[in-house]
């Protein structure tokens, strides 16, 4: 029989656009949140350099609170796959009167890290951004392009993008812009679930079901930390809980969920009447809350 | 797993996000928070039923105007296939938007508001998806609930339309009409009870017996070289290998090739995707190819099978659908991106442009406007490595680049 394990569409699309950065750009960057989808750009990106190794750095964006498992698993993976990791933090912005800390009851750093991320592109002259957004996430996000265009000031100019015909990729900019660049734009939540399936990848634990401390607000069920405002009604409860999006701690709710492995959460996955940002409190904000972001040059 | 990607094409108010609504909505796509969502804005507005374009019109600037600005990509599958439809606009860049979506698509859904029928848009989208090379084409007749669902209107509109078809130069395009409603759910989906008198498919029936392998655009391989991959490590040393995408049809180890634009001859050593060897290379697949022998090849040359040479020249004619409000004139110079190759143009001459109402083609021409569509030659800095857009729809094409403004000014066909 033929073997045809190579013809998956989706995979064989980001690959290509993985290489067309490399090629069409001087000083490209993967932004890493250690989340599942820029562990699976990770591993497209293995693909499509093989055998020479992935031809620049990742970048983490890093809030101070995100989950100490995925700190853990993002300095594992890096050192077993000998990449090269830049680490920026918010910390240090709102240190140097950048951006101020958000205070009260939902309080985040999420749209902090706008401010460290600009900053570290002009630092760098980085000209590409590769980023694991999806269409399928977000209405906002659904008008994306796969080369999208940013001026000196990181802004979004949605209502004028360039047109992207058949494959072909224009990254022609002017000095001082950037492309921001999605190589699985046209991933569904599902399919990332399947590939990391099939893959056999591995990913940070709290994707899978564990005890957790959480309290419920507005329908969400948040973590008890440090780093999340809670009040004193709110009612500190164990249960077993998983994420299916990993942002921010703050940022970030759980599921109730028995999935352990990853087949349950695939089958989890393909059961839900829950959309994936269901459980991104920053989302929640308004309706239009991803496309003020973006404008304002959010990944 | 078969990924089929559809263009619509509708005028404003034809029903064209709201059938795409129905389509997720009735494939149980939409999730509880996103209905509740639509279900909390459609009550606001004060409507009588749920509003399924606030599913697809992403921007605060589509919500506010209730019309769809930018081309959207919506995501459903079924147990079979998955589903990537673009949503593409009706208004302003219309054409823009209808080449962009069309130039990925596999098929084509085209709308037609029964209470009006065939319209000088439905012209033009039939038209586009004809140019366009599309080989499956659906005619929803929408709107059905507003026309009593009536046999004899549905009947004139396919006449109509099929006056329209004999006219068309692509005859290998596949037409099949569904009336609708894409409101109350008739056809969609789910078999309509209101119109007993059609025995057809549904839309989603209709696309799930889609044969991919039937709606490919199949030609001869070419390979363009978009990346040299050299590890330079101890143990990968001499390795050298060309990573593209394989266009067309199938590579195999041991296909004698020749490399372009240098003409020399090689035979395919092995074939790559990641870590492992593979016998062939199938189309649309992005695999890294080693040769035989040690030739010069970079980014933008092309390996293609001896025998099997595409044209190479310094100049080109092309069908242009122009989508930039500064004008393309004789003389002015743009990049041309064929591929992933670049090359310096200019405007040698336009040829004839067709009327905005596709009755025919004016041959004066003084520059061409957003939304034009004509024939142009080039002139190249360098030759390119090219086949007619009708025998190879990846090869036949490119996109042309503003020099200054860096923006994607237009696209392009190549003639035969």
């Amino acid at each position: 029989m033929k073997d045809t394990s190579h013809i998956n569409p989706l995979e064989n699309e980001a690959i290509y656009i993985f290489r067309e950065v490399a090629a069409q750009f001087e000083r490209p960057v993967l932004l890493f949140s250690g989340g599942k989808d820029s562990i699976t750009l990770v591993r497209l990106a293995q693909k499509a350099f093989w055998p020479a190794k992935i031809p620049f750095p990742l970048m983490h964006i890093d809030t101070g609170h995100n989950f100490p498992e995925t700190i853990e698993f993002r300095d594992r993976l890096v050192k077993e796959l000998g990449l090269d990791l830049i680490v920026r933090n918010v910390q240090d912005s709102i240190d140097q009167g950048k951006v101020k800390e958000e205070s009260g009851k939902y309080s985040s750093r999420n749209a902090l890290q706008t401010t460290t991320l600009l900053d570290a592109i002009e630092e760098f002259k980085f000209d590409a951004c590769i980023g694991g957004a999806r269409r399928d996430e977000e209405k906002a996000r659904a008008k994306e392009r796969i080369f999208s265009v940013r001026d000196d000031f990181g802004q979004w100019d949605e209502k004028n993008q360039r047109p992207e015909l058949f494959d072909m990729l224009n990254g022609q900019i002017e000095l001082g812009q950037n492309v921001r660049v999605f190589p699985i734009s046209n991933w569904t939540e599902l399919d990332v679930w399947s590939y990391i399936e099939k893959e056999k990848m591995e990913i940070p634990s709290i994707y899978f079901a564990h005890k957790r401390k959480v309290f419920l607000r507005d329908g969400l069920i948040s973590s008890h930390s440090e780093y999340v405002f809670q009040e004193e009604d709110e009612e500190v409860l164990e249960r077993m809980v998983r994420f299916r999006t990993v942002g921010d701690m703050s940022c970030t709710a759980a599921v109730f969920s028995e999935a352990s492995d990853i087949e349950a959460v695939v089958q989890e996955i393909r059961d839900s009447t829950l959309s994936e940002r269901g459980a991104r409190i920053d989302d929640k904000r308004s309706e239009a809350a991803m496309e003020k972001r973006k404008q304002q040059g959010y990944f | 797993m078969e990924v089929l990607k559809i263009a619509t094409a509708g005028s404003v108010d034809d029903g064209k996000s709201t059938l795409i609504g129905r389509l997720l909505y009735d494939t149980k796509s939409l999730t509880t928070d996103k209905l509740e969502a639509i279900e909390k804005t459609s009550k606001q507005k004060g409507y009588d039923y749920l509003d399924f374009s606030l599913a697809t019109d992403g921007l605060v600037a589509e919500r506010e105007q209730g019309i769809t600005i930018d081309v959207a990509h919506i995501y459903f599958s079924t147990a079979n296939k998955s589903y990537i439809i673009a949503d593409t606009p009706g208004h302003v860049e219309y054409t823009r938007n209808m080449v962009t979506g069309a130039s990925t698509s596999q098929a084509a859904i085209i709308l037609i508001d029964a209470r009006k029928g065939v319209i000088e848009q439905t012209n033009r989208h039939f038209f586009i998806n004809n140019l366009l090379r599309i080989k499956e084409v659906v005619i929803a007749i929408n709107k059905m609930d507003l026309v009593d669902f009536s046999e004899e209107k549905y009947n004139a509109i396919k006449v109509d339309f099929e006056e329209l078809m004999s006219k068309r130069d692509y005859k290998d395009q596949k037409i099949t009409f569904i009336p609708v409603s894409a409101l109350k759910g008739d056809n969609v989906v789910n078999k309509s009870i209101n119109m007993p008198w059609y025995d057809g498919e549904t839309l989603l029936e209709h696309l799930e017996g889609l044969n991919m392998a039937a709606v490919s655009n199949v030609g001869t391989p070419r390979f363009p070289v978009q990346y040299v991959v050299r590890p330079k490590t101890d143990e990968h040393h001499d390795f050298r290998g060309f990573a593209g995408k394989v266009y067309g049809g199938e590579l195999s180890v041991g296909d004698e090739v020749i490399a372009l634009p240098s003409q020399t001859k090689s035979k395919i050593k092995e074939i790559y995707f990641y870590n492992k060897k593979y016998q062939t290379a199938a189309r649309r697949s992005s695999v890294t190819i080693t040769l035989e022998d040690e030739i010069n090849l970079s980014r933008g040359d092309m390996l293609v099978k001896a025998g099997d040479l595409p044209t190479v020249e310094k100049q080109f004619t092309a069908t242009i659908s122009w989508m930039d409000s500064k004008k393309l004139m004789t003389g002015n110079k743009y990049v041309v991106q064929h591929g992933v190759n670049k090359v310096l143009a200019k405007v040698d001459n336009i040829h004839h442009k067709i009327r905005p109402d596709y009755s025919g083609i004016d041959e004066e021409v003084d520059g061409l406007g957003m939304n034009d569509i004509a024939k142009v030659t080039f002139k190249l800095n360098k030759p390119i490595f090219y086949d007619a857009f009708v025998d190879h729809r990846t090869n036949g094409s490119f996109i042309l680049i503003d020099t200054q403004s860096n923006n994607t000014v237009g696209a392009g066909f190549i003639a035969p």
